[in-house]
């Protein structure tokens, strides 16, 4: 009844098959089949953001997706956002903040962030607090990521109105 | 999880056999963000998931002569999205925008909202201020259903075995009208609501008398509801506070909530007055074409 199957996508730009049940998650594939752990299992119903993904450009809970649907996907994790061991600046901002005790929820926090940028370069506080508002986080009390956020945001506007290229 | 099999037919056909196929538990995906969850914790466990999000006609959005045609599978952030419906039907923009965070709007479907027919469902009382039809279809062929019929109770509906919704039709907005939903809950976001409140509002060319209007009311019955009496008493009346009031009044008069952790009935009750009347009062700016300043959490 529930054969597996073989799905390809599309994982941080490499073209992916794996072979999965109908009854497994995308979260629990990437984790336990591909071995891409950054995704976190907080909750494992929606509420938390631990294992925010992007997928086709959009910000996923990836507990919440069949992994099956990914079939000709395009997924985005956090295992893709530095670039070998140079930070991307959000990433950088969140270290540089303390924007983290724990970590449980950065991952979850970054890819987020990473969509709420490539939406609107310049978020108000405001913006930012609604976008984020499902991603839980029990250590840092929300300020510290807020922040770091929007200096994440001011170093991109700034790399983007200089005309030397930083990486 | 318990197994089942997955399927993604491309058609509404294929689909349609599927969900019919005698001997053989099936359930629709769309965006899955109430479905998962209820197969995980082991509260449906159908056979077989159809995941409906590959047929053309459950992905429409489009606003012709006849009104809005909207997809029984369109995501969320999709709708929020669309020009013609931000401007014309912004109840239901503004109930997108606060089902789930950003990341349940990118999955989460208004056919999944209403065919999982909670009674706190936050698309549920737009839908039918704005006077959504459901068009359904199934192996006697399609029918349509007015959205405040549709669901019968918690987890509800009139949706027989082997059909599927396949789209919500609303009819075009009318000249001087404006749309509303808003929703009471003890967190700034990511809740359920404790009253929900949809209006829409017809006024005359002055901006001064309601010529039509419809108010609905989630998450103080069994299922959301049409607050008949209420929008009637609205129609043909020159617009003013002891009006509003006297609408509210009425509203109050027909809901019959529960008590629970998130409210008593009598706080249930209390709150559906005061978001009926904001939620008119929103309507009636934005019919008169003027900027409304709601901002969801606020
Ligand atoms: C963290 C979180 C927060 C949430 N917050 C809110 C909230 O604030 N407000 C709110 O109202 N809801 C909320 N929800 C619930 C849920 O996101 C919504 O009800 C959503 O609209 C469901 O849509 P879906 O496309 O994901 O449905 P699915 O889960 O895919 O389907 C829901 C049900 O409807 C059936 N179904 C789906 N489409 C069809 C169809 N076309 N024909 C027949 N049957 C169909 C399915 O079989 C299933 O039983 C939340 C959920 C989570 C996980
Ligand atoms: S683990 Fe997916 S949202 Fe919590
Ligand atoms: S840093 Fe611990 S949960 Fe966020």
């Amino acid at each position: 009844m529930s054969r597996k199957r073989v799905v390809s996508a599309t994982i941080n730009g490499d073209l992916v098959e794996f072979l999965c049940e109908p009854r497994q998650t995308l979260l629990e594939v990437l984790r336990n089949v591909l071995e891409l752990t950054g995704a976190k299992e907080g909750c494992s119903n929606g509420n938390c953001g631990a294992c925010t993904v992007l997928m086709n450009g959009r910000p996923v809970v990836s507990c919440l997706v069949l992994a099956m649907e990914a079939e000709g996907a395009e997924i985005r994790t956090i295992e893709g956002v530095a670039c070998g061991s140079h930070l991307d600046e959000v990433q950088q901002a969140f270290l540089q903040g303390a924007a983290l005790q724990c970590g449980i929820c950065t991952p979850g926090f970054i890819m987020q962030t990473e969509a709420l940028l490539a939406e609107n370069p310049q978020p108000s506080e405001d913006e930012i607090r609604f976008y984020l508002a499902g991603n839980l986080c029990r250590c840092t009390g929300y300020d510290k990521i807020v922040r770091a956020v929007q200096s994440a945001a001011a170093q991109r506007q700034q790399a983007s109105h200089s005309t030397q290229a930083t990486r | 999880m318990h197994a089942f099999d997955y399927q993604a037919p491309t058609t509404l056909r294929e689909a349609l056999e599927l969900l019919s196929k005698p001997q053989q538990s099936a359930r629709p995906l769309a965006g899955g963000t109430d479905l998962i969850d209820q197969m995980r914790v082991g509260r449906l466990t159908p056979e077989v998931v159809i995941d409906i999000k590959k047929i053309a006609e459950l992905n429409a959005l489009r606003v012709d002569s006849g009104g809005l045609h909207l997809g029984a599978a369109v995501p969320c952030y999709r709708i929020c999205s669309e020009r013609a419906i931000i401007d014309d039907y912004s109840a239901l923009v503004d109930s997108c925008r606060i089902i789930g965070g950003v990341q349940i709007q990118s999955r989460a479907s208004l056919g999944g909202n209403l065919c999982n027919s909670g009674p706190a469902g936050d698309s549920i009382p737009s839908l039918i201020a704005l006077q959504a039809t459901c068009l359904i279809a199934g192996p006697q062929g399609t029918r349509e259903v007015p959205v405040e019929s549709f669901c019968t109770g918690p987890g509800k509906n009139v949706l027989r075995t082997g059909e599927l919704l396949i789209e919500l039709r609303m009819p075009r907005r009318a000249p001087h009208s404006g749309s509303h939903y808003r929703r009471m809950i003890p967190r700034n976001e990511m809740d359920i609501a404790v009253v929900g409140v949809g209006a829409s509002v017809q006024l005359d060319a002055t901006g001064k008398t309601i010529v039509a209007a419809r108010l609905a009311l989630g998450a103080v019955a069994p299922t959301p509801l049409y607050a008949e009496s209420a929008s009637q008493l609205l129609a043909g009346q020159p617009v003013s506070d002891a009006l509003i009031a006297k609408a509210a009044q009425a509203a109050r008069e027909i809901v019959k909530p529960i008590s629970d952790m998130r409210g008593t009935a009598e706080y249930r009750v209390h709150v559906t007055g005061v978001l009926v009347q904001r939620a008119l009062q929103a309507a009636i700016v934005r019919a008169r074409g003027e900027a409304c300043d709601y901002r969801p959490g606020h």
